[in-house]
């Protein structure tokens, strides 16, 4: 990776949700799209003022309950059928009702795996390290009761001094620059 | 009552909500960082209390009891147990369904309630899935030790062996280990999932270098980003809508143990829909024993209020009444079946040598409970749903005895009829495992963050978000 250079973005701090929701509402306004606001509980107005709505997280959780149910009803036909065939008071060989049971186990327990493990996956964790954490009054609220915006560098229309005087006409608690 | 209006009633509790007359869900007041303050605390003092000590303490050396009664056992087999025949299912089979039952409630707060919209669960949802894991560990342990040679318990899963043996998948046993064990992974991993976000808030509150790297590691690294959230609630919902088939199918596979069977008093339809009746009731039931102390010890009355213990025993009466409802039609298809081995089973089970387990299952699930708990007066009366929790669980422990031991020991030729005596060893390994239970959840109070951080700070009046960035004053006073 090459070195960076530069800062990671500024990063803003205010004391209620609604401050927070405003800010991002303009800055996205304003043109800013690489951003990214945290809240210490879900707060479902920043991520419609972000413009984030969609997520892959039921597509892989329905792929995984898909996957769960084909593995469970092959494995037991081919268990039952042909590895191992019993009688069993002369019910058939490919007795499927029966098999639905497991099969429907299954389906959950793969479902419900790809639904938690495909969220951590999507949302890049585990993730020790970030740069915001490098922020001296970060780790203090985020996920306590303090909430962040952040106009991260890489956005086109980002210059430090232009988009820290954006930042400061809001009642933010502070605005700070993040290092990576 | 909600009907009753605060002019008729002058209201001065402060926990009662005087636009409803109901008892608030948290007490007012309360800030992001108060709540977290208070949870956090818990985990993160320098001073645990000597109380704490004790109970854990307590909880390993009544543990013992498994440990000796397991030694004991996989030297000698499972002949130092009362199982015989007829009765070869006894303590374990009737333990493993107890146990599993108690579990359920944890996956219906967590889950069936999330769905609902039900918010006053976040309060208690995370010790209730706690709950649900440990009692799931307890129960899973009896099958094992059953199965006689417990060191070849993994023969039950299906996997390439070089014996080319493979499981019958016909079999509601074989159904059994897929339900059981997919239960538990996914209480395992809803419950982890709920807690990364309050791992995140303890790792930046933690002071101490191992903590800190303890819950660092634990949460992944969460730093509350608004995607992760907005994936995070998608997730948090899917395994909700997962669980709530889940929870009940566990115990619909469990009762199938017992309908698939013909023998009479196991052999009969209601069981899946009675079964899980009683599992929601005895976890209720469990979850009440276990949040009484922990409000009281560690001062937690603002968050878990007397508003959740109205609720949970209003779900104990309703499924107390499907409870009763299944008694009831057990009798009446004893009746109406014309089966003469029905008929006497039935009459067996009420009247015969074990007619006592009967009505002790009848005094302490349904004549206790069920009268007493229409009365709002006694559903607040902690004092009184404490004492009550201990019954309804006694009358759910002794629903299973008899559905297990009455039907097996007086079956259909009399001259294989016998009787069921449980041995000491039977005793021992069911206490140790109600020790085992209350060693882990004593760990989990001290450890883990039981009660969700950031489901409780979304129920606080703050979050309101008001257009166009209006100061926070006006929505704390909004919600005055």
């Amino acid at each position: 990776m090459p070195p960076r250079e530069g800062i990671y973005g500024l990063l803003a701090e205010f004391n209620t949700p609604s401050e927070l929701v405003h800010a991002t509402k303009e800055a996205h306004r304003a043109g800013y799209r690489r951003m990214e606001c945290y809240t210490p509980y879900p707060v479902e107005e920043a991520a419609e003022a972000l413009h984030f709505h969609k997520t892959r997280v039921p597509l892989v959780c329905l792929l995984g309950g898909l996957m769960g149910v084909t593995t469970a009803f092959l494995m037991e036909t081919w268990v039952n059928v042909w590895a191992y065939p019993l009688n069993i008071a002369g019910r058939p060989l490919e007795s499927w009702p029966a098999f639905i049971i497991p099969a429907y186990e299954w389906t959950i327990l793969f479902a419900g795996f790809s639904a938690c493990f495909g969220m951590i996956a999507l949302n890049g964790l585990p993730q020790l390290y970030h740069p915001v954490f490098n922020a001296p009054n970060f780790r203090n609220g985020a996920t306590t009761d303090k909430f962040f915006l952040c106009l991260e560098a890489t956005d086109p229309m980002f210059s430090p001094a232009e988009s820290r005087a954006f930042l400061e006409q809001f009642p933010a608690v502070s605005v700070v620059e993040v290092d990576h | 009552m909600a009907t009753k209006g605060p002019m008729q009633d002058p209201i001065v509790d402060p926990m009662i909500d005087p636009r409803t007359g109901e008892y608030a869900v948290i007490a007012p007041g309360h800030t992001f960082k108060s709540v977290t303050q208070k949870i956090a605390g818990i985990v993160l003092t320098s001073n645990t209390p000597l109380g704490w000590f004790f109970g854990l303490v307590v909880g390993a050396g009544v543990a013992q009891g498994l440990v000796i009664g397991c030694t004991w056992l996989f030297l000698k087999g499972t002949g130092i147990w009362g199982v015989t025949i007829p009765g070869a299912w006894g303590f374990a089979i009737i333990n493993f369904v107890w146990w599993i039952g108690i579990g359920h409630a944890g996956t219906l707060i967590s889950a069936i309630l999330l769905l609902f919209k039900q918010t006053w669960r976040n309060s208690i949802n995370r010790f209730a899935e706690a709950m649900t894991i440990f009692a799931v560990c307890c129960a899973g342990l009896f099958p094992l030790i059953h199965v006689g040679r417990p060191w070849l318990a993994y023969w039950l899963f299906p996997y390439p062996n070089t014996m080319n043996v493979w499981p019958q998948f016909r079999s509601p046993l074989a159904w059994d280990v897929f339900a059981v064990s997919t239960y538990a992974s996914i209480s395992v991993i809803f419950w982890y999932m709920g807690m990364i976000p309050d791992f995140g808030t303890l790792r930046d509150r933690a002071t101490m270098p191992l903590a800190k790297y303890f819950y660092g590691m634990l949460s992944l690294g969460w730093r509350g980003s608004t995607r992760h959230w907005i994936r995070y609630e998608s997730a948090s919902l899917l395994l909700a809508g997962l669980s709530t088939p889940l929870v009940l199918s566990v115990h619909t596979v469990i009762s199938f143990d017992f309908a698939v069977a013909a023998l009479a008093g196991w052999h009969t339809t209601i069981f899946p829909p009675y079964f899980v009746a009683g599992a929601i009731y005895s976890g209720f039931a469990m979850v009440i024993t276990l949040a009484i102390p922990i409000r009281k010890f560690y001062h937690l009355e603002d968050l878990v209020t007397l508003r959740h213990l109205d609720n949970m025993a209003k779900v104990m009466l309703g499924t107390g009444l499907i409870v009763g409802y299944g008694y009831g039609m057990e009798v009446f298809m004893a009746w109406y079946s014309a089966s003469h081995w029905e008929f006497f089973m039935m009459w067996n089970r009420m009247f015969g040598p074990m007619g006592w387990a009967y009505w002790i299952l009848i005094l302490t699930n349904l004549a206790i409970p069920l009268t007493t708990l229409w009365s709002r007066k006694l559903r607040v009366n902690v004092a009184y749903l404490f004492i009550l929790s201990f019954i309804i669980n006694t009358g759910m422990w002794f629903e299973r005895f008899v559905i297990v031991v009455t039907s097996l020991y007086r079956e259909y030729l009399p001259s294989s009829w016998g009787t069921y005596r449980a041995t000491k060893w039977d005793y021992m390994i069911y206490v140790g495992t109600l020790g085992m239970f209350t060693f882990l959840f004593f760990l989990f109070v001290r450890f883990l963050p039981m009660i969700p951080m950031s489901e409780i700070r979304m129920m606080l009046p703050q979050t309101k978000v008001t257009p166009g960035g209006a100061k926070a004053k006006t929505v704390s006073e909004e919600s005055a």
